[in-house]
This record gives C-alpha cells, sequence and structure tokens, in this order.
C-alpha cells in the first residue's frame, strides 16, 4: 500500500526534525543577530552607516570580495582539469584523480593550514628547496599575506568544485563530441567550442559554490594571512570578540548573509541541488 | 572520404571488431561504390553502428583494412576523414542555434564568413528549415532536428555521408516524408550514402543495394528485388518480408530448374538446386501464392484449408494449413478469401514455378 504519496509523506516526516533543528540553531539566533544589529549600541541604523563608512570595513569587504574572486577562478581552473581527468580518463588516472579529490575531505582544516605553513614559510619547504637549487637568494614571501590565503582556500576549496562539474561531464552526450571531431575539428577544438560550453552550468554552478564558501572562511585566513590579511568573518569574529562593538559586527554579519543568500538563490536558478552532491 | 565535393568509393576488406571477448563484427568485406545508396540493414545488435563507427573512424576495427579511392585509411583518425555523419538521436551542439550547428564544419574548415553565409544559407532552404535559423535544437521538433543534422553532415561536401537510424525517433507520416527528402537529397549531392535501419521496408525502398547483418556478419549484398527475391539464406528471407516455407523432398536438377516432392506432389522450381540436394524449402513469399478452385495438371500446387483472414483494405491476408499441417500465409483479393472461407474444406493453393527459392533444410 506504499504508494508515491505516502514515500513523499514519509519523507517529508523524515526531514522534518532536520528542519527544526535548522531552526532552532541557525534562523532563531541570526533573529538576535539582526536585533542587535538594529539597537547595539544605541536604536536606530547608526551601525549600518558606520559600515558604510567605516574605511576599515569597507576595504575588508573589498579584500574578501578581491581574494574570493581570485580563489574562485583559480578553484574552478584546478577543479575543471582534475574533472576532466576524472571523469574521461582512463582507468588508472580516474584512480589517481579520486584519490585527490578524496583525500583532502579526511584531513581537517586546522592541519591543512598549518601544513600550507610549513610549505610555504621563509624557512619552509619550498623556499628551501628553491634556495638549495640556487633558482633565489632571498626567501619569497609566500605566507602571512594574501598569496598563502588564496593557496589555502583553493587548496580547500578545490574538491567542492569538482561535484557540479562532474556532474555536468557526467551528463554530457557522447555522441556530440563524436560529431564535432567526425565535422573535422580537432580535439582541442572540440574541447573548447563543445565540451566547456556544454559543461556551461556545471561550471556556474561550481563558480557561485566556491565563491559563497570564499566569503565565510575564517581559519584559512587567520592563520595563513597573519593577521595581515583579514577577511570578513574574521573582522566579524574581532568586532564582537575583541573589540566588542556588538552592533558593527551584526550588521556586517546581516549584510553578509543577505548577499550569500541572494547568491544561492542566483545558484539554485542554475543548479538541480542534486547536481551538487 | 578525403576529396569534399567528390563521391568516395570504399572498400572493406576482413574487417573484424571484438570488445572483449564478444566478437561485434566478424571478417565483413564489402565495396561501396561511388555515389551509390547503400543501405546496412539488420536487427538491433546486429553491429551496424559498429561498422558505421568504424567507417567515420570513432572505433578502430581489431583486424582488416579500410580504404577510400584506393587509400588505406585503417588509421587515420576522423576528423581527417571528415565523413558527414548523422547519428542516432542527431547529436546536434545543444548549446548552438540551427545556423550555428550548420555553420561548424565550414568555420573548422576556415572559410571566410560570406562563403559561410552563402552556404549555410542554401543548405537551410534545401532542407526546409528557412525561418529556424536562430532557435536552439531544443526549440525544434524531431524532424526539424533530423533536418539539422542533415544539413550540418552535408553542408561540407564530404565524400560519403554515414546516417545511423536517422528516421527511428520519427512518427510514420513524417517517415515517408523524410525517406522522399533522403532520396532527393541523395541524387543532388551525388555522394555515397550508406543508411543504416532495422526496418526493412524502408531499406528497401531507399537503397540502390541492401546489405543484410546478422550477429555480427554480412549475409547478404545486393539490389532491394535481389535480396528479397533471391536471398541466399533463410535470414535473410524472413528478414525481409513475410514468407512462406515448404519443405520439399528429393530434390534434383530438372530442365531450367529444379524438381522434387512437396506434400507427395511433384513441384517445379525454375531456380538452380546445384548446391541443394535432397530435402529442401521452399521458400514463397504471400503474394506470389494464390488460390484456385481445383488442380491444374503441370502447375506447382498443394491442398490447403483456410482458417483465419485479415482484411487489408486493397487485399486479405488469409491464414492456411496444408494437409500435412504447414502453416501458410497468402495474400488475395478480397472476393477470393471470402470464397475460400465459406468453402470450409479444402481449398488449392498454387504458385508459378518461377516463383520462389530453394534454401537448405534447417539451419540459415
Ligand atoms: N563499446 C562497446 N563495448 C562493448 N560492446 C559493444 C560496444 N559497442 C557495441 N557493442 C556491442 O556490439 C554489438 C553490436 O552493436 P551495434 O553495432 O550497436 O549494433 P546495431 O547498431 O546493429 O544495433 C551489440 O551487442 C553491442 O552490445
Ligand atoms: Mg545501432
Amino acid at each position: 500500500m506504499r504508494g508515491p504519496l505516502s514515500d513523499r509523506m514519509g519523507a517529508a516526516l523524515l526531514m522534518a526534525p532536520l528542519l527544526l533543528f535548522l531552526i532552532l540553531a541557525y534562523a532563531w539566533p541570526f533573529l538576535g543577530v539582526v536585533k542587535w544589529s538594529f539597537t547595539l549600541p544605541t536604536p536606530g541604523l547608526g551601525q549600518y552607516h558606520a559600515l558604510l563608512t567605516d574605511d576599515l570595513v569597507q576595504s575588508v569587504f573589498i579584500r574578501t570580495l578581491r581574494i574570493a574572486a581570485i580563489v574562485t577562478v583559480v578553484s574552478v581552473t584546478a577543479a575543471y582539469a582534475i574533472t576532466v581527468v576524472w571523469v574521461r580518463g582512463s582507468p588508472v588516472q580516474r584512480v589517481l584523480a579520486e584519490f585527490c579529490i578524496l583525500v583532502p575531505f579526511w584531513i581537517s582544516v586546522l592541519t591543512r593550514a598549518f601544513g600550507w605553513v610549513a610549505l610555504l614559510s621563509n624557512r619552509g619547504l619550498i623556499n628551501t628547496w628553491l634556495q638549495s637549487v640556487g633558482f633565489i637568494s632571498e626567501p619569497l614571501t609566500l605566507v602571512r599575506n594574501e598569496f598563502g590565503v588564496i593557496v589555502g582556500m583553493s587548496h580547500f576549496l578545490i574538491p567542492f568544485a569538482v561535484f557540479p562539474l562532474a556532474s555536468a561531464m557526467r551528463s554530457l552526450d557522447e555522441r556530440v563530441l563524436l560529431a564535432a571531431r567526425g565535422l573535422g575539428s580537432s580535439r582541442m577544438r572540440t574541447f573548447w567550442t563543445v565540451f566547456v560550453p556544454m559543461t556551461r552550468s556545471g561550471i556556474i554552478g561550481s563558480a557561485l559554490i566556491t565563491f559563497v564558501f570564499s566569503l565565510g572562511f575564517f581559519v584559512t585566513p587567520a592563520i595563513l594571512g597573519g593577521g595581515r590579511s583579514v577577511m570578513i568573518a574574521e573582522l566579524i569574529y574581532l568586532r564582537i570578540f575583541q573589540s566588542p562593538d556588538w552592533g558593527l559586527g551584526a550588521a556586517i554579519s546581516v549584510v553578509l548573509v543577505v548577499f550569500v543568500g541572494a547568491l544561492m538563490a542566483l545558484l539554485f536558478r542554475y543548479v538541480k541541488p542534486k547536481q551538487l552532491v | 572520404m578525403q576529396q569534399p565535393g567528390r563521391a568516395a568509393e570504399i572498400k572493406a576488406n576482413g574487417i573484424g571488431k571484438s570488445f572483449g571477448s564478444f566478437r561485434a563484427l566478424d571478417n565483413l568485406t564489402l565495396d561501396i561504390g561511388r555515389g551509390e545508396f547503400l543501405t546496412l540493414l539488420g536487427p538491433s545488435g546486429s553491429g551496424k553502428t559498429t561498422f558505421l563507427m568504424i567507417l567515420a573512424g570513432f572505433v578502430q576495427p581489431s583486424e582488416g583494412k579500410l580504404f577510400s579511392d584506393g587509400v588505406d585509411i585503417t588509421n587515420r583518425p576522423a576528423e581527417q576523414r571528415a565523413a558527414g555523419m548523422v547519428f542516432q538521436g542527431y547529436a546536434l551542439f545543444p548549446h548552438m542555434s540551427v545556423e550555428q550547428n550548420i555553420a561548424f564544419p565550414l568555420k573548422v574548415r576556415k572559410k571566410s564568413a560570406a562563403e559561410i553565409k552563402n552556404l549555410v544559407g542554401e543548405m537551410i532552404e534545401r532542407v526546409g528549415l528557412k525561418g529556424h535559423e536562430k532557435k536552439l535544437p531544443a526549440q525544434l521538433s524531431g524532424g526539424q532536428q533530423q533536418r539539422v543534422a542533415l544539413a550540418r553532415a552535408l553542408v561540407f561536401e564530404p565524400g560519403v555521408l554515414l546516417l545511423d537510424e536517422p528516421f527511428s525517433a520519427l512518427d510514420k507520416s513524417l517517415r515517408g516524408q523524410m525517406q522522399a527528402e533522403m532520396k532527393r537529397l541523395h541524387q543532388e549531392t551525388g555522394t555515397t550514402f550508406v543508411f543504416v535501419t532495422h526496418d526493412q521496408s524502408e531499406a528497401l525502398a531507399l537503397s540502390s543495394r541492401v546489405a543484410i547483418f546478422n550477429h555480427g556478419k554480412l549475409l547478404q549484398v545486393g539490389r532491394p528485388d535481389e535480396v528479397y527475391n533471391r536471398p541466399t539464406n533463410r535470414f535473410v528471407a524472413e528478414f525481409l518480408g513475410e514468407i512462406n516455407m515448404l519443405p520439399v523432398k528429393g530434390v534434383r536438377p530438372a530442365d531450367n530448374g529444379a524438381t522434387g516432392l512437396c506434400e507427395d506432389r511433384a513441384v517445379n522450381m525454375r531456380c538452380k538446386a546445384e548446391a541443394i540436394k535432397g530435402d529442401a524449402i521452399l521458400a514463397i513469399r504471400p503474394e506470389d501464392m494464390s488460390i484456385a478452385p481445383e488442380a491444374f495438371a503441370n502447375q506447382n500446387g498443394i491442398a490447403a484449408t483456410a482458417v483465419a483472414s485479415t482484411y487489408l483494405g486493397a487485399a486479405t491476408k488469409l491464414d492456411l494449413t496444408t494437409r500435412q499441417g504447414a502453416k501458410v500465409t497468402v495474400s488475395v483479393p478480397n472476393e477470393v478469401a471470402a470464397a475460400a472461407l465459406s468453402k470450409g474444406n479444402s481449398v488449392w493453393l498454387t504458385w508459378p514455378a518461377e516463383k520462389g527459392f530453394l534454401l537448405p533444410d534447417g539451419g540459415q
């Protein structure tokens, strides 16, 4: 007697506790944050006005957007290459690609950030090696700056960028690629004029996910940026726990959440949720 | 396949293809003439697509050689063979408009913008897609997508056009229309056409020659009337249309043909019986048999009882059982069928000596 309707109701019932949890854990506290942004230290729009005029806040916002944009380009490009190998490579290549995609998930974000510090610092592996080979005489500054942040964040985000791309590439009709080659197009030309445009929805989904994730990064920029390249999440933390300037911190949070919400709405116009996993 | 604007002559020599231990094609030798319309006919899974893919260069044969205009092209990559191909399901570029799809092979060949515009415009007109230039494939009907695929495959004047079941997704009336257009395009372009179908009537209607496949083997090649009227084995005989099989005993050569015993009556056949001796099968198409009220001397015939009839409009299909239990179907005028049925008992089944052909008893 289990028809599709009762299945759907069953699924809804199973999801219900999750929804309740999300409301209790996120939506409710967030309403509190919204309230702070309008009431602390004095009621009114003062915090939003400050947000628009404060040079520090503005420069952090702009830096966050810039880093997020660069990280998005780097991650999606790298993920695209890995995904092509993963989806279309030989069996051995596939296993290797899968390994590269999955291993990062087993290592915590903190461990990875310190791993990058070990690699990129003045006495790290890369500088030591470059110096021993004689390419450089003085160590390059690879960490505790924006470069280090971008490397660490991209490394973290590439696996997430892979899934929407893989789903787009898997659903592509192989015969269309054959058709292009049969019409005289080289492999290179087929890749750029047929394969890439046909995976467009995957690229958009992948880019939006990476961008949204980048906006909220905290641990990686805090460690690899060394306090010199503060991003928006770290600024919120500083305003709330160190200044303490709860009103401004709350206002920044609200702006960030609204912005991310708008991006997510855009994301789901292009990609179905099930393509993201 | 290499010179645009000139129909190609293709030779397949001992082509075989294995997927693991599975034999998809076996020792296929076939000459495809310049400008001919060759149809590859066979049931699903018989290896037709595999052979087409080998011709196009998308699949590498396990054995054998392929020649185009006398040049060995077995190892030439697909993009250099540049055969026009219409895929099963069309395989249009979903992100390009009709115009851009058709222009693609010309852009690849670095034609000038003006030339591209001209050729594409001409082709769009020829396949009747005027007014749809800017649409995406998803906005077109099945028949229109079919035309785009044809235009895209023909616009660069390939030496050969390969078509993999191009009409299988179309409804019946559209099919007939597209078949006529296909014939016209073949005449207009003069290109060599290799056309795949599993529909025997389509094959017989369109082709200059038909190649019949089964289980990866090429069973027979010939003009439509040859393969229909003179099949060399039982599979071909049955695949090309309904056919009656009557056992014949004691077959031996006779004056201009052969003779033997069918249900204890002597029958004469015009076909040669040199390979066949003793027991055989006499195969006759339903439209070649008729019903007579009584037996005539010196005429082939056996007694049968009518058991069922199907009214087809122009004629009636009559099912009969012979005295020895063989099932026979004939196609006869409606009044003859009615008379045969009303008579209840025995009627006389006859056929001219020059109709029908002998097949080895049992097996293929
Ligand atoms: N890439 C492949 N790998 C394994 N088997 C294949 C492959 N391509 C085709 N085959 C098999 O070869 C046989 C012939 O296929 P195909 O040429 O597509 O037949 P048709 O087009 O006549 O229906 C089928 O049994 C099919 O399963
Ligand atoms: Mg096929």
